[in-house]
């Protein structure tokens, strides 16, 4: 269920674009819905960041992965354990950039009555991969939305292409994200410990994100599209005047690419994505290691009902005196 | 410890980040390219001769694939010979079949391509044409 | 409490998850590895809600009318006042990566003691209640509804975690199942779910300032069995003060290390070294306790325990605080205190008075940690040192969680050892330092009702322990953390007989050669020093 719900949801969403083109919603396909996926992402990934932010870090909360700063020959390990703000700056961009935490993964397994710990760096290495060959391609599209493709872009794509193989030039980032995507898929579905925790919201990213690669694919390299027209229709959508007339001669499976995107934007500020957004949040990560030298404020911090010495020594006096230990009152 | 300075500034990155396609197009005009097809080649065919060698719109997406079998063709199995789908014979050149027709390749060939902003490496082998700068 | 079963027993272990769905699988409270229920007495000396006695075994918990009411509201609450509880109830993409890294998984194969599965019996509520689409989808979103039986369930396994954080080391988000835990027991203790062993130390500490409810004069008599001991083993008679007004440095340590061995070994350390070094300091009955098992019930509890030792330390008018070998007790007063009960500006930024050593890293909470005042003192040369009395020794060094990775001392206590002793070992790099194993018994789980899960925990720790001891012969656990002083000890005893367990402050004090000592025979354990007792059976 946990599989087979997400995987047909995302084989109806296929099959309403198909359905769509033949009732010719090309309007609505091409130019409503991508917008109202765009509005959504933008506005709901704001809305949840802010939504965090609304919350408090009451207490300064990192977790140390190395020495603190104490005495001055004591070597501190300043990025595991930072305790400025450059230090907490390499620290998150080491975990933003390369997983830093990821890397450090182990695989625990029991063998003959004994624990042993091996280095486990595939999850790194596919999430690693999946997610700069998604930045890549992302960014690889802005040649879509630009009327001059700058300098950077066009090396960024000859990067990509630079094997040349075939023509179109065949881009290595899309065999990279499929061989990841799928990976990280079989992974949910092999390893049971990983199959028992995952939702169905785990794997509807992952079909979605496939649908997305493999239509691209297929345009590109098969089932050809009006390519001018995409960049005709792009050019429109980002320049608020789209042109109607072109949208019907694109190719059908240009909008199951789009839609497929549009959805998973969509989608993205109400799941598990949004830690795009929240890992930047993290107070475990995102906080120097100077809680002693610099007082962390809590705003609602209030006062409570402690014991008093003074109750204290009341419940104790004879005791404390007859001890010989010094007391306020005689 | 609400750090609100940080994450509005975060999200100002994020909204520069994502709607940048929008305001780098601002004020921009947006030309679609069109490909001129009206050389003295073309122009003295008959009307109804004025056809490439394979439809147009397959023409439009293939177009690479085509010119990329026909180089393998031609060097790798040294066969010369393209049969159109209307039956047609056409010698697989893109100097001579080709840019026979479409002399013109800055009005034709660069308009779409320097709009996807593709640089095809045709021209790293063969002599480009030398146009009249119009 | 069922015979606990043999090692051999215990350690076949399957890491393999049921067939049915976790959501399809009820919670089964199995023997030997919960506690008791909180007894109602303690938990009305704090004026908890729902104070009664009750037992985790019957079916009936005694819960107010509208315990879920009280629990929704207060989740509601708790995700306005922690950005962390919010961000970590959003954002974790279930990857994985945390799941054999929590040493209950490791021990015992229970799935729901991945720290993965240990938040979703949380989030799956979470989404329920506070997410349109948990509402909307219901299971298929990973929603439930919250249910006498996820109650029971949160419960059986919030006291199965020792907040030890090793998780939130792999976590790409940094996400710490510590503060699921920490919310899921504020849960269950607004219906008064504790358990006894935290409730029934939390009523002492309030009342009489430290968990093992020693009153004054207690105090007083068991720090003086140990000067009998000291003085018998040095000669040297220490005289110690308390609540001494005036004095420079108020020293504070868990209680834990005043009631039994190995920790009392490390207390006659403390009072070995001080009156070594002639410092200026006083003990309080008052703040008598460095630990803080209200930390494991909730924030509230947590602040009104650790208040006592500002409180005290400005009643002494003492200049700045030291604080004893504990781990929990480090993480409170170096993440929690000065936000709790700070600013403490009536106190002075710490300065040893031995080295002038300024403590630049505590010049806010002005409380230094003895592993660091020790290394100071080392460092510069102002200790004595004998190191060959440690040489029946070998010695290995356990990170405590809550030091390590709440804090970050890891060089110190190991400078410390390799001074004064000469065999020093490390365990194998994937368990110690930020990989540190938790002794399996923190944040209050250190009761005998649950040995089964105790020694479970304690397994990844031990199996490292005994690498080394395989290895390298080695036959003493040093580390710097009371509870591990007390749990550890039965791990060992359990898990890897041969090996012992101590406090660096003992191994330090054997080494410590005092000013007028006489030739010394014993250690602190009242065993005879190697070469010493050959000596003394020639005679």
């Amino acid at each position: 269920m946990k599989i087979f719900f997400p995987l047909v949801i995302v084989m109806i969403l296929v099959l309403l674009v198909f359905a769509g083109i033949k009732a010719n919603l090309y309007f609505l396909f091409g130019v409503v819905i991508p917008y109202a996926a765009l509005a959504v992402f933008v506005l709901g990934f704001i809305y949840r960041v802010l939504k965090w932010a609304s919350s408090p870090v009451p207490f300064h909360i990192p977790t140390t992965c190395g020495q603190e700063k104490t005495l001055p020959w004591i070597k501190q390990n300043k990025i595991e354990n930072p305790s400025s703000a450059l230090g907490v700056i390499i620290r998150m961009a080491l975990e933003v950039f390369a997983f830093r935490s990821l890397f450090r993964n182990l695989k625990t397994e029991l063998r003959d009555g004994k624990i042993v710990y091996g280095s486990e760096k595939w999850l790194w290495a596919a999430g690693l991969a999946f997610h700069w060959s998604f930045l890549i391609i992302l960014v690889r599209h802005l040649r879509f939305f630009m009327e001059n493709v700058p300098v950077v872009l066009k090396t960024i794509e000859g990067l990509d292409s630079f094997l040349q193989i075939g023509v179109p030039l065949f881009y290595m980032t899309d065999a990279v994200i499929l061989a990841a995507v799928t990976y990280l898929f079989l992974r949910r579905l092999y390893l049971p410990q990983i199959k028992y925790i995952s939702l169905a919201a785990d794997y509807f990213p992952l079909f979605l994100i496939f649908g997305i690669v493999l239509s691209g694919v297929l345009m590109r390299y098969f089932f050809k599209v009006h390519i001018v027209g995409v960049k005709i229709l792009a050019m429109g959508l980002v320049g608020f005047n789209p042109d109607p007339k072109i949208l019907s001669e694109i190719g059908a499976i240009f909008y199951v690419h789009l839609f497929l995107l549009s959805i998973l934007f969509a989608y993205f500020p109400f799941s598990k994505l949004m830690h795009l957004g929240g890992v930047f949040l993290s107070p475990t990560r995102n906080l120097s290691n100077n809680s002693r030298e610099v007082r962390h404020i809590n705003p609602w911090n209030y006062p409570v009902h402690v014991h008093t010495y003074e109750e204290y020594e009341n419940d104790f006096r004879d005791k404390m005196k007859k001890a010989g230990i010094p007391v306020e009152k005689e | 410890m609400y750090n609100a300075g940080k994450i509005i500034f975060g999200l100002l990155i994020f909204l520069a980040l994502v709607t940048f396609p929008f305001y780098n197009n601002i004020g921009k005009v947006s030309a679609k390219p069109e490909p001129k097809i009206d050389t003295p080649e073309i122009q003295k065919l008959p009307e109804n001769e004025r056809k490439c060698v394979e439809p147009k719109d397959f023409m439009r997406g293939e177009h690479m694939q085509m010119l990329n079998d026909w180089r393998d063709s031609v060097v790798r199995e040294d066969n010369g010979i393209y049969m159109s789908s209307q039956g047609k014979q056409f010698n697989m050149s893109l100097q001579n079949t080709c840019m026979k027709c479409h002399s013109n390749k800055k009005e034709f060939c660069d308009k779409c391509h320097n709009y996807m902003a593709v640089a095809p490496y045709c021209w790293t082998c063969h002599i480009q044409p030398k146009e009249n700068k119009s | 409490m069922a015979k606990l079963p043999k090692p051999e027993e215990l350690s076949k272990i399957d890491l393999k998850p049921p067939k049915t769905d976790w959501m399809d699988t009820p919670v089964e409270f199995k023997e030997d590895m919960y506690c008791w229920g909180a007894k109602g007495k303690n938990l009305k000396v704090v004026e908890f809600p729902n104070a009664r006695d009750w037992s985790p075994k019957e079916e009936d918990w005694k819960l107010p009318e509208n315990w879920k009411e009280i629990v929704m509201e207060a989740f509601g609450d708790r995700l306005s006042k922690y950005r962390s509880f919010k961000l970590f109830m959003d954002i974790c993409v279930r990857c994985g990566a945390c799941a054999d890294k929590c040493h209950f998984f490791i021990g015992g194969g229970d799935p729901k003691n991945m720290p993965v599965l240990r938040a979703e019996l949380m989030r799956s509520v979470y989404r329920k209640h506070f997410t349109t689409g948990g509402k909307i989808f219901g299971k298929t979103a990973g929603a439930r509804e919250l249910t006498l039986n996820v109650l029971k369930e949160w419960w059986y396994y919030y006291y199965q975690c020792t907040e030890c954080r090793r998780c939130s080391v792999f976590c790409p988000y940094g996400i710490d199942t510590a503060e699921i835990t920490m919310m899921g027991r504020e849960f269950l203790n607004l219906l008064g779910l504790n358990i006894d062993w935290i409730a029934g130390p939390v009523a002492n500490c309030y009342m009489k300032g430290n968990h093992l409810g020693l009153e004054p004069h207690t105090i007083k008599n068991s720090i003086e069995f140990f000067l009998d001991d000291i003085e018998n083993i040095t000669g040297i008679k220490i005289e110690p003060t308390f609540n001494r007004k005036g004095a420079e440095i108020l020293f504070v340590t868990p209680s834990g290390d005043l009631f039994a061995d190995p920790g009392t070994y490390t207390a006659m350390g403390y009072l070995m070294l001080f009156h070594e070094l002639g410092l200026d300091y006083t003990w309080s009955t008052y703040a008598s306790e460095g630990g803080n098992f209200g930390f494991f019930t909730s924030n509230e509890m947590g602040k009104r325990l650790n208040s006592k030792i500002y409180a005290e330390a400005k009643r002494l008018g003492v200049k700045w605080i030291l604080g004893g070998e504990c781990g929990h007790m480090w993480r409170v007063l170096h993440q929690y205190m000065d936000t709790w009960n700070g600013p403490a500006d009536f106190l002075e930024v710490p300065k040893s008075p031995i080295t002038g050593t300024v403590f630049e890293n505590a010049k806010a909470t002005k409380m230094v940690h003895i592993a660091e005042f020790t290394a100071d003192l080392i460092k510069h040369g102002k200790l004595k040192l004998d190191p060959r009395r440690n040489d029946h020794l070998k010695v290995t060094f356990h990170d405590s969680c809550n030091t390590s990775r709440g804090m970050g001392i890891l060089e110190e206590p190991r400078y410390i050892i390799k001074n004064v002793c000469k065999n020093f070992y490390e365990m194998p790099e994937n368990t110690i330092r930020e990989y540190t194993f938790c002794c399996g018994s923190g944040t209050g789980l250190n009761a005998s009702e649950n040995m089964a899960l105790r020694m479970r925990g304690g397994l990844p720790r031990a199996n490292a322990v005994k690498y080394v001891h395989d290895n390298h012969g080695v036959n003493m656990l040093a580390n710097i953390c009371a509870i591990d002083r007390a749990t550890l000890k039965s791990a060992m005893e359990y898990w890897v007989p041969d090996v012992q367990v101590c406090g660096i402050h003992e191994l330090v004090a054997n080494a410590l050669v005092m000013k007028g000592e006489k030739e010394r025979t014993l250690d602190l354990r009242l065993e005879p020093l190697p070469g010493k007792a050959e000596k003394e059976g020639n005679e």
